[in-house]
């Protein structure tokens, strides 16, 4: 049971802070200065032809 | 000679299977591998006889046809007409298994009984139906959204037949008596290792389009269908782990025992949900329905954060199908709460979706395919509703293993899976086979009825029997013995499994409708008929 002890460890101390980190990091990204205009956009690919 | 290896390859498949069926270790893997033989060796029959004997053509002399379309269209086009098959088929199957639950003579030994002919069932609906809409539909909306061909050249063909394939052994299996017992996951070790080789070359022809895109930004519905195929991948590969007994017989041990391998299963199961049937099918819906409403998604930031928030959370939900077992009561907590806060995204999602009709509601009243796709949008909210207030621990002690569960289910892969396929082939035919319109809009209209109305009956009786049956089961009386016998509960349900049937029924009928509309479309036909009532006609500049 040590491996399991160990990744059980692991899991819900510094996997779950990278993971939280990585998820709060994309919802900040998304809303950054500028990020409007570039949504903007890219929202108009699937419009672009035929 | 055009496929010339590719032909060679089949014929040396088709007489190692023949070697497989001789050197069998047991009888059920020899009658499977004359299936696989029977089917190679028709698959090579029919590509020698495509063998054209005519002078190599000068290079840069024709072509001109194929240079005209700078798309890979042709194996969506295949693809679209195997998911129209597999679907009337896939249906046709649930019928029928309805009907035995009802009318248990129906059940005819040994091939055709309820035990094989629900996982029978279940894959062609999921893997068949469901598997071939998703790979037709990526393909086409990533070179679309990638503005590429298609990564791999005759890869695309390698995917879909080697598909069909997995498909046809997976079927075969189940009525010959092949299982490993896994929800969702049936098939053998063998057919597995197969699967897997296909679903490799899908990776490679999915992610290469994206890398050689001539589009900067890579679009949202190419992240979920991205997402859709890594995570199966993954899932399979591991829910799958097996030791076969003999490497020339169907039986295998899984590499987990006990509640881990329960829990194994359900991570498979339940992910299978949320990446095949939910993330997948959502690339979808940011595809096809911004162009059916020609505008663009109502929120792409709204969209980036549904992904991530989706991808985050569903892989833990799993749990939750092992409420009140042995699984440890923490995992089974984590399960509940990852599934409640599934709640945000998938809402968000939907509301993304519902809303991208915003100034252009007129639609739904005139458009029966915008239709189609909205009401997938609101069961894919009710879905989404439903099931996380279903895997709360309390709620989960009346409804679990009741038809509850089922109606839940069938309300998600018949409204939301359903309907947002019907509306992309609806949308995709015309455009792949360069016709003006459908055969027929009126049609459209009524397949959107008798699905709707097969699948409002289909789910509230599922909700009447379930609660009855979770009701019965813990019914005490004043000395604390249980009220009723568990054959008293099954003699309850047969008025449901009889409407229960007749919504099914309702939902194949709109089905084989679509398949006629879709038939003589490719045809080239075109139903003369009124326009749907409220369409504004086309206005002309003033001259």
């Amino acid at each position: 049971m040590e491996t399991y002890t160990a990744m059980r460890h692991f899991a819900d101390s510094w996997g779950l802070l990278a993971m939280t980190i990585f998820f709060v990091g994309v919802v900040l990204f998304t809303f950054r200065p500028g990020a409007r205009k570039a949504a903007e956009n890219a929202a108009e690919i699937p419009l672009k032809e035929d | 000679m055009k496929y010339g290896f590719e032909t060679a390859l089949l014929a040396v498949g088709a007489f190692f299977a023949l070697l497989g069926a001789a050197f069998a270790h047991d009888n059920l893997f020899q009658a499977h591998m004359w299936v696989l033989f029977f089917v190679l060796l028709g698959g090579t029959v029919v590509m020698l006889r495509r063998v054209s004997f005519a002078p190599y053509p000068v290079p840069g002399d024709s072509g001109n046809k194929a240079d005209a379309n700078p798309y890979f269209d042709d194996v969506i086009k295949y693809g679209v007409i195997a998911t129209v098959f597999w679907g009337v088929v896939g249906f046709l199957v649930g019928v029928v298994v309805a009907l035995q639950l009802a009318f248990p003579d129906l059940n005819i030994e040994p091939w055709l009984n309820f035990g094989r002919m629900r996982p029978l069932h279940t894959s062609a609906v999921i893997f068949a139906f469901g598997g071939n809409a998703l790979i037709a539909t990526s393909f086409y909306v990533v070179q679309r959204t990638s503005r590429a061909r298609l990564f791999g050249g005759n890869l695309g063909w390698f995917v879909f037949w080697g598909y069909q394939l997995f498909i046809v052994m997976a079927a075969t299996g189940y009525l010959l008596g092949i299982t490993q017992g896994r929800e969702y996951a049936e098939p053998e070790w063998y057919v597995d290792l197969w699967l897997t080789v296909v679903w490799v070359a899908y990776l490679i022809a999915f992610l290469g389009t994206i890398l050689k895109r001539k589009e900067p930004h890579i679009y949202v519905a190419n992240w979920f269908f991205l997402s859709f195929i890594v995570t199966v991948a993954m899932l399979h590969i591991v829910n799958n782990l097996a030791v076969p007994v003999s490497f020339l017989g169907v039986k295998s041990y899984s590499a987990f025992s006990g509640v881990q391998d329960a829990l194994t299963q359900w991570w498979y199961g339940h992910n299978a949900v949320g990446f095949f049937l939910t993330a997948g099918f959502l690339g979808m819906m940011y595809y096809f329905v911004p162009k059916q409403v020609n505008r663009p998604v109502y929120s792409y930031r709204l969209s980036i954060i549904h992904f991530w928030a989706l991808i985050f959370l569903y892989i833990w939900a799993g749990p939750h199908h092992l409420h009140y077992t042995a699984l440890p009561d923490w995992a089974q907590t984590l399960g509940m709460v990852f599934s409640i806060m599934l709640w945000m995204p998938s809402w968000g999602g939907m509301i993304n979706g519902l809303m991208t009709l915003s100034g252009a509601w007129d639609k739904i009243r005139t458009d029966p395919i915008v239709r189609m796709m909205v009401m997938a949008i609101a069961f894919y909210g009710m879905a989404t509703f439903e099931g996380p207030m279903m895997s709360i621990r309390a709620v989960n002690s009346l409804s679990h293993y009741t038809d509850w569960t089922i109606g839940h289910v069938h309300s998600g892969a018949l409204g939301w899976n359903g309907l947002i396929t019907f509306g992309a082939i609806y949308f995709l035919v015309p455009k792949l086979w360069n016709r003006e319109r459908l055969y027929s809009i009126r049609m459209v209209n009524w397949h959107f009825w008798l699905a709707t109305l097969g699948i409002v009956v289909y789910a509230a009786v599922m909700w009447v029997a379930g609660i009855q049956q979770g009701l019965m089961w813990r019914e005490y009386d004043g000395q604390g013995f249980l009220v009723y016998s568990f054959a008293e509960t099954v003699a309850a349900m047969i008025p449901y499994y009889v409407l229960r049937a007749i919504g099914g029924g309702l939902f194949l009928a709109g089905a084989l409708i679509m398949a006629f509309n879709v038939t003589m479309t490719i045809l080239g036909y075109q139903r003369d008929e009124a326009p749907i009532p409220g369409v504004a006609p086309a206005l002309q500049p003033a001259e």
